[in-house]
């Protein structure tokens, strides 16, 4: 026998990266723009879609794949609720959604009657932000309530992001957040990331963020 | 994070360059892991033993190449690297960086065995 040294040179997520790009070409096939929101538990990430679902009043067309770790509907029976698609998947476990699972919640939507699609990844800042779904954009939501911190704790997820909403912006008086501080954090990581602080609850900044999402749809559907 | 996943991961892309090598074992995985992705090297160890068994990998040992997460200040052109948490630029105190080094994630190489060629 003798030893040899293979040079490998792969990235670990290599497969997953591939399927990732499958569902990227599918969804451009289908003049579909779609973002991957990623927050932790109780950031509100389904008010959020539902709102937006809400703002945009038909101006687009939505399908969306709810992730969970458990086997409920919670989540997707809301969004049906408000008129939308949405498909529910449940990784049994997983700690994140990653692009196989993204395949299979897309080939349960009707793509061709889609702009846009949202995928709610499990809550969770730690897993989500290494596996690529296959979608255009990675958007995260930060709560006010959960701290003015977390970018410094929690680095990885900011980095690779498109967008930054900050939620629950009518607690500001309730707790302890410095938003200096935080941007700060934020700056370090993903300078000059598009930041929308804004409330589910009373509205406020949402129209910033829905005039934005609607003009990232208009110039992805005129490139493809 | 998600270390059973890494793991098998890893382990898939192990087996195919050593398939493609013809080799009759591994030995060795080197792997190079910026500190900025987090995972715990010895739960992919925990894994490994498990996931590898019956396979050529069975027994490889997994060799973990970290390398630290290193920032390069935008104002003033100063390279630090991170300890345990972010901080500002230590030379001028902006935080307006960009990220040199941290976020390698990859399987570099594999040492395997084969059958030495007898020749013709």
């Amino acid at each position: 026998m003798s030893a040899i040294r293979v040079p490998v040179v792969e990235k670990i997520f290599s497969a997953n990266d591939r399927m990732a790009e499958l569902n990227r070409n599918l969804m451009n096939s289908h003049n579909i723009f779609s973002i991957n929101l990623m927050a932790s538990p109780g950031a509100g990430k389904t008010s959020f879609i539902l709102e937006t679902i809400k703002r945009l009043n038909h101006s687009l067309r939505i399908g969306v794949i709810e992730g969970d770790t458990a086997p409920v509907t919670i989540d997707a029976d809301k969004v049906i609720a408000a008129g939308m698609p949405a498909v529910q998947i449940n990784t049994g476990g997983d700690c994140h959604l990653d692009a196989s699972m993204m395949s299979d919640g897309l080939s349960q939507l009707p793509l061709s009657e889609l702009d846009l699609v949202i995928v709610e990844n499990v809550g969770n800042l730690i897993c989500p932000a290494a596996w690529d779904l296959g979608t255009h954009i990675n958007v995260l939501i930060a709560s006010v309530p959960e701290g003015d911190d977390k970018p410094y704790k929690y680095p990885n997820i900011y980095r690779g992001l498109k967008v930054l909403v900050v939620n629950k912006t009518d607690l500001t008086p309730y707790v302890k957040f410095d938003m200096d501080y935080f941007r700060r954090g934020v700056e370090m990581l993903n300078p000059g990331l598009v930041t929308f602080p804004l409330s589910c609850r009373t509205g406020d900044g949402f129209y910033e963020w829905i005039e934005w999402l609607k003009s990232q749809v208009r110039t992805h559907q005129s490139n493809s | 994070m998600h270390e059973l996943s890494v793991t098998e991961n890893v382990l898939e892309i192990a087996l195919s360059h050593a398939n493609a090598s013809l080799a009759k074992k591994v030995t060795d995985i080197y792997l190079v892991i910026g500190q900025l992705s987090s995972i715990v090297d010895d739960s992919v160890q925990f894994y490994w033993d498990y996931i590898s068994e019956n396979t050529i990998c069975a027994g490889a040992k997994l060799h973990f190449n970290r390398i630290p997460a290193k920032f390069r200040c935008i104002n003033c052109d100063h390279e630090f690297q991170m300890k345990d948490e972010l901080t500002a630029c230590p030379n001028c105190g902006s935080m307006q960086t960009t990220i040199i080094s941290g976020e390698e994630f990859y399987v570099d190489s594999i040492e395997i065995e084969k059958e030495v060629d007898k020749g013709i």
